[in-house]
């Protein structure tokens, strides 16, 4: 998912991610797991996809986001926040997140 | 052509048998406009006829077990149902993104309400043009661009994400550009620019509606910088004018392989138009289980996969892309459903298509209406 997108400037380390009201995450059985379901469009969400978009709850800032998947998959936190803000300047620009 | 044939040959399938990801839930056939590009069939349903609350509630929860992700709430006018609250909740509850496609004509905000609380996740509302007068001429109907005005206030003030659907041809193809500066203006994050395809009754209509073969290429260039302009803005999907075109459509994804259609009364079509094919044999969600019309109905199995393609389609390397295009197209342009479609510039009938996409005439248009008692 998103990988042909390009390098994304950075993002407000405070900003507060979070799904517009008619996109959301579902799990479909059939399908073999997870899609990010909006009008007109479905994307297969791998699992790092996932991860990243669940904790896309409008709470909880790009920052507390990163350390949280560094911290759960003791990744460096360069590197999180580079897929994180790939993920999530991608999703934006077809208005599947608002930040 | 026998349909039958063609199974015996689709049978031995290798791969494993794709699943849907969309169906298209026609409620009904009734609706208060009349649009000459309407894609229903001349022959409506009619309200006798309607599958009851509980079969679409058995329907929703079969499809979500199929793969079913999306499903379109659509018509005719779906508000036309008396349980069009029962049925959004019952597809939302199989799991199922929820998309109400609506003229706008039959919602106010109190029922709209109701369907936002029951789930309902996106509204798609079609609008003739960005010229009142004539948006209510082209629906044959008098106030109702006002009325969907009002509803995509309404879909915004509930916080509702709202797609706006514009079909186009010869009467509003010179204003896109306003057609988008509208929907933006409406607060949609998403805007159909759809040219008219040409089935039921817009086939009916179609030298009414042809564009200009100058209109549709710079229809085309248009969209293109509309889209860099807005980009981040407004999604702009655009389904093409193919008429003009060199290529075909790939036809829903492939026949048999993305979507599924249940019409009013039941039957289960691989797309909305297949039963302008004759000979196709369509179950009935009333006798099939969803899954097994998908793996096992005639109609599903009859052009699945390329195998029965002739050339040129047979040696093209676009066979995989667009799969020759659409069914129903080349039957309606050369009587024979396994032909290439003729839109392809390769087609050895590519050439009457172009002769029909010159031909345009001011002929009044024949609206859509439901025979009396219908
Ligand atoms: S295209 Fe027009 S006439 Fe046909 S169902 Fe839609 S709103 Fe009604
Ligand atoms: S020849 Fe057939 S497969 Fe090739 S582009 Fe034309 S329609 Fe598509």
């Amino acid at each position: 998912m998103m990988a042909d997108e390009p390098a994304y400037a950075p993002l407000d380390p405070d900003v507060r991610p979070r799904l517009p009201r008619g996109a959301r995450l579902a799990h479909n059985e059939a399908q073999g797991g997870w899609v990010l379901l909006a009008p007109e469009r479905v994307f297969k969400a791998d699992v790092i996809a996932v991860e990243i978009i669940k904790r896309c709850d409008g709470k909880a800032t790009l920052c507390e986001i990163v350390d949280d998947l560094a911290e759960a998959y003791s990744a460096p936190r360069e590197r999180i926040l580079a897929d994180v803000t790939a993920l999530l300047r991608g999703l934006a620009e077809k208005r599947l997140l608002e930040l | 052509m026998t349909v039958h044939d063609t199974q015996m040959q689709a049978l031995p399938r290798v791969a494993p048998l794709a699943r849907p990801l969309g169906m298209l839930a026609e409620l009904t056939h009734r609706c208060p406009l009349g649009c000459p590009y309407c894609s229903n069939p001349l022959e409506l349903d009619s309200r006798q006829g309607e599958l009851d609350t509980a079969t679409w509630v058995r329907v929703f929860e079969e499809a979500g077990a199929l793969g079913v992700l999306q499903v379109h709430l659509s018509g005719g006018e779906p508000a036309a149902r008396r349980d069009l609250l029962d049925i959004t909740a019952a597809a939302r509850g199989a799991g199922l993104y929820t998309n109400l496609i609506t003229s706008g004509v039959g919602i106010d905000l109190r029922r709209l309400k109701a369907l936002a609380d029951a789930g309902l996740d996106h509204v798609q509302i079609s609008i003739q043009d960005s010229v009142p007068a004539s948006a209510d001429k082209i629906a044959g109907y008098e106030g109702a661009f006002a009325r969907k005005s009002a509803l995509a206030a309404d879909v915004k003030a509930l916080g509702l994400p709202l797609t706006v659907n514009a079909v186009i041809h010869r009467a509003n193809i010179d204003r896109i550009g306003d057609l988008v500066t509208m929907a933006l203006a409406m607060g949609a994050s998403r805007v159909e620019i759809a040219h008219v395809q040409y089935y039921g009754w817009a086939l009916r209509n179609r030298a009414a509606l042809m564009p200009r073969r100058d209109q549709v290429e710079r229809a085309v260039s248009v969209v293109e910088e509309l889209r860099r302009r807005h980009r981040g803005a407004i999604v702009i999907d655009s389904v093409v004018p193919d008429y003009h075109a060199r290529f075909p459509k790939p036809c829903v994804g492939g026949w048999g392989q993305r979507s599924l259609n249940v019409t009013p009364t039941g039957k289960v079509l691989p797309c909305h138009a297949a039963e302008t094919i004759p000979g196709l044999e369509f179950w009935s969600v009333r006798d099939h289980s969803l899954t097994d019309i998908w793996t096992s109905s005639p109609a599903f199995t009859a052009f699945r996969g390329t195998d029965y393609l002739p050339d040129p389609c047979k040696s093209c390397e676009r066979r995989e892309i667009d799969f020759g295009g659409c069914r129903c197209q080349a039957f309606a342009l050369t009587g024979d459903a396994r032909a290439t479609d003729p839109v392809c510039h390769l087609s050895p009938h590519h050439a009457e298509v172009r002769a029909l996409a010159e031909a345009e005439e001011d002929a009044d248009y024949i609206y859509r209406r439901q025979r009396a008692g219908g």
